[in-house]
């Protein structure tokens, strides 16, 4: 609303200085003069008209920033959720209505692109970001960045994958109570890879190592690949990574859990890390979806938060993702802001003694 | 001979259209500075998202190899290498291009970048399986090894003196560990915003390569009015091509550098061409030429750089494990088609698979023909008055540097490399080592915090990184590394000391002359 009154007042500013240039006395002045109220004038104009967004939202394309490399997961699945934003039914838009393309802004583990993305990116809809949970509440306990749940407001999710604790096809362990014996017995001589610290993985290790009461070391890998590399090439004994890659790798691996409350579709036979006996929750799961900064309209949230979700329900979008083996889990505003504020809960306690 | 059922499917009016098209549009964005073949796939994939699995592949490995290769147009006519991987290309392809040989360089480059592609891509075919096994060996102690190798060679690599060289690869080293480390997660040196996500190579290798040389063309279009840089020279095409594959030496030792670079995960697929380099230059007759336009520098560098597209993509068709860079840029491409790496690629979606690998080898047969004619013809760039080309490349570089990651910190520091480049260049500094040290300094410190984990987990980080076969191979590869460079530095100064004592005894026999003479 605040918008809009700003937009009227300087709508109204630019007539009353069209008719002053009508009046006797402006044509008195100076050429100089008249060039620079000319000038002022024109530059009022676009201010009215690039504030006036909140009523012919969206007219142009909308970017999403990808705080991670092209071809990354996040990366892909952002493209392939946002397929359909300007698909069109009877010449009405079914979700945002207008294209969307994505600008990488890779670096630092996702927390330059965050940084620029809550500091810099434009608050007026025409600019969203991909969000990764639990990476982006962890490292904003962690480090001193830019951007915390607070200043970011979320509009839509479009999936979710959980961290599974694989070995490799040689390793002696073929359930969580094998390996957390032989940990209980050998203090500090298993290894684990994950994609990095403070990601999904490192949260499911820390919890495994707090809930099982075992000393287990972490080595972080170079993204999930490099973290894969090091259990299938044998070099660490167990590892954290995404249970769409690990199904894939099942040929190379075993997986002896998934870190979330329920079984996956995509592994039927895999128990939970709960029903293996390790009381965790699933905070270590990778949430991905869109957000805005705070600042933005609250009519262009509004409608962000309508349009997206039914954008990530194209049918095409959903089909694509099931092909690339992305596990899908759509949400809406509402669910992300409380999932949002749970896992800052329960992250800001996991990760007390850590900073 | 699976493959060779499939071979039809490449020859349809529309593959053969992308691999023309993905060919010249590879070779033009890997001339300019910043768009390197990672960049380059990265921005073709998402054109490959409404394509035939089988279409989008072929135009992305065709995309793929001709920016390899298109990277030496830039370095041999300008001095800016167009991605880290053709380094070694500058050393004496542009020394070459500076005696007026600068077609006969070019067809040097693509004839050696064609010998190497299709070594690469037939062992891609054959050895698929063994090769992917001894992929998985290379954990961090390894990789660790290798880079400590690399680091062994950046004083001999493009220096005037190893001193400098050595100076030169410490600076590129301690410019490396600036920003968020991937393994720790933790700061270092980040003393500004700007400096947050660390220095990127492609960054630094065009401010390193670039900037200078816009500062120098300005320096040059003051002085004289001698507008064209130097000529492209005359060279006859065929024999070009037929001399450069007689330097059979040069091209074995770059294609099997290549390949084995390329398969190794990790080690990065920009360092082949400069170990090729380097092997080339110790085992040649006459390793005085090279850094002087010796075309054995540019056939070993560009052999080596295409031989490594093929083997790169072994650990990541099987294991999912790319063995590039710009490999690890292709896996998105293969995802989005729900083509999962594994066995499964090479039975259910043979047909895909197979039509893109042997799109490959064709594509090798265009980026030679299409790199030729591009050859004979870009004498016009020679020919561009120096200040126009400053002009053209400082713009290129900031235009490049942006859009590696669409990060306008990065083109700070690229500027001010740059400049502290050209000062430096005036002292003999060169650029090549310092970006081998920003390479190879990540690579060996994040394999080294990774194997000192591993290692205190299990039987002592000095074990650990002593034992297994693997290691020892590359420990001994780092120390007969040294060896050779003291022992030819030793042999270079017992001629000096010979030289100096010659001159010496003529001195003292004059003045014994003297002194005898005063006595009487």
């Amino acid at each position: 609303m605040y918008q809009r009154t700003k937009t009227c007042q300087l709508t109204k500013m630019c007539q009353r200085i069209k008719v002053y240039q009508r009046t006797k006395k402006y044509q008195r002045k100076s050429k100089f003069t008249k060039l620079g109220i000319m000038l002022g004038t024109s530059l009022l104009t676009i201010a009215a008209t690039t504030n006036s967004y909140a009523e012919g939202y969206p007219e142009r394309p909308i970017g999403v920033m990808v705080a991670y490399n092209p071809g990354g997961a996040t990366d892909f699945q952002a493209r392939i959720a946002t397929l359909a934003s300007a698909k069109m039914k009877d010449d009405k838009p079914i979700s945002i209505g207008q294209p969307i393309y994505v600008t990488n802004k890779p670096g630092a583990g996702g927390r330059k692109g965050w940084n620029w993305f809550a500091d810099k990116a434009p608050k007026d809809g025409y600019m969203m970001a991909a969000y990764n949970v639990p990476h982006f509440i962890a490292q904003s306990i962690v480090y001193d960045t830019k951007y915390n749940i607070n200043n970011l407001e979320p509009v839509g999710n479009w999936g979710a994958d959980p961290a599974v604790l694989i070995v490799g096809k040689d390793s002696p362990f073929n359930t969580v109570a094998d390996l957390v014996a032989f940990a209980k017995e050998n203090p500090g001589k298993i290894t684990v890879s994950g994609a990095g610290k403070f990601v999904g993985h490192h949260i499911a290790h820390l919890q495994l190592a707090k809930a099982a009461g075992i000393d287990i070391k972490y080595v972080p890998g170079k993204g999930g690949v490099g973290a894969m590399k090091l259990v299938k090439g044998g070099q660490v004994k167990a590892g954290f990574n995404n249970l769409s890659d690990a199904a894939r790798a099942s040929e190379d691996i075993k997986i002896l859990a998934v870190a979330d409350l329920e079984r996956h579709s995509f592994l039927p036979d895999v128990p939970t890390l709960k029903e293996s006996g390790i009381d965790v929750d699933n905070s270590s799961v990778n949430f991905r979806g869109l957000m805005v900064p705070k600042g933005t309209p609250q009519d262009v949230i509004d409608y962000l938060a309508k349009s997206v979700p039914v954008m990530f329900e194209d049918s095409k979008t959903i089909g694509k993702m099931k092909q690339t083996n992305s596990p899908v889990k759509i949400m809406s505003r509402d669910e992300v802001v409380a999932m949002w504020a749970e896992r800052q809960t329960a992250l800001s306690a996991l990760l007390e003694g850590l900073k | 001979m699976e493959f060779l059922n499939y071979f039809g499917n490449v020859f349809t009016v529309y593959h053969m259209s992308l691999l023309i098209g993905g060919t010249l549009a590879g070779l033009i964005l890997g001339a300019l500075p910043g768009l390197s073949p990672t960049m380059a796939v990265a921005l073709m994939i998402p054109f490959t998202f409404h394509m035939e699995p089988a279409a989008g592949l072929i135009l992305l490995g065709a995309m793929y190899t001709a920016t390899v290769a298109g990277g030496a147009i830039s370095a041999i006519l300008v001095n800016v290498p167009g991605a880290p991987a053709n380094i070694a290309t500058a050393l004496d392809g542009h020394k070459l291009a500076g005696q007026g040989r600068a077609a006969e360089a070019l067809f040097y480059c693509f004839t050696s970048s064609f010998v190497g592609g299709i070594i690469g891509i037939i062992i891609l075919i054959f050895f698929t399986p063994p090769l992917a096994k001894l992929a998985l060996k290379f954990g961090p102690t390894e990789l660790f090894w290798i880079a400590i190798l690399g680091i062994t060679i950046i004083g001999t690599i493009g220096s005037k003196s190893v001193v400098m060289g050595l100076l030169s690869g410490i600076i590129g080293i301690a410019l490396s560990t600036i920003g968020a480390n991937p393994m720790l997660g933790e700061d270092r040196f980040v003393y500004n915003e700007h400096l947050e996500s660390g220095i990127h190579i492609v960054a630094a290798l065009i401010g390193l390569f670039a900037i200078p040389q816009v500062l120098n063309l300005i320096e040059k279009s003051r002085d004289a009015k001698d507008a064209a840089i130097h000529d492209l020279g005359e060279s006859n095409v065929l024999k070009a091509v037929l001399y450069n594959l007689t330097r059979i030496k040069a091209l074995s030792i770059g294609s099997i550098i290549g390949v084995i670079v390329g398969v190794i995960p990790g080690a990065g697929g920009q360092i082949a061409g400069l170990v090729a380099y380097d092997q080339a230059k110790k085992l040649s007759k006459n390793p005085d030429k090279f850094g002087k336009g010796e075309p054995d520098g540019v056939i070993a560098a560009e052999s080596a750089n295409n031989a490594m597209v093929g083997p790169s993509l072994v650990p990541l068709l099987t294991l999912s494990i790319p063995g590039s860079p710009t490999a690890a840029v292709l896996l998105g491409g293969l995802l989005i088609h729900g083509l999962f790496p594994g066995p499964t690629l090479f039975t259910e979606h043979a047909e895909v698979t197979w039509t893109f690998i042997n799109s490959l080898l064709v594509a090798q047969v265009f980026m030679l023909i299409i790199g030729l004619i591009l050859s004979r013809h870009s004498g016009w760039i020679m020919k561009v008055p120096a200040h126009f080309m400053a002009a053209t490349i400082f713009i290129l570089a900031v235009f490049g540097t942006y859009s590696i990651q669409s990060s306008y910190s990065d083109v700070l520091i690229m500027a001010t490399l740059g400049v502290f480049m050209y000062f430096g260049s005036k002292l003999g500094f060169s650029p090549a080592p310092v970006v081998l040290g920003i390479i190879l300094g990540p690579i060996a410190e994040d394999n080294f915090l990774q194997g000192k984990l591993i290692g205190e987990a299990s039987d002592g980080v000095f074990n650990y990184f002593t034992s297994g076969v693997l290691n020892i191979t590359m420990i001994t590869l780092v120390v007969l590394s040294i060896g050779y460079s003291a022992y030819s530095e030793a042999k270079m100064n017992k001629l000096k000391q010979k030289i100096l004592a010659d001159k010496e005894r003529n001195n003292s026999n004059t003045q014994k002359d003297n002194n005898t003479q005063g006595a009487v």
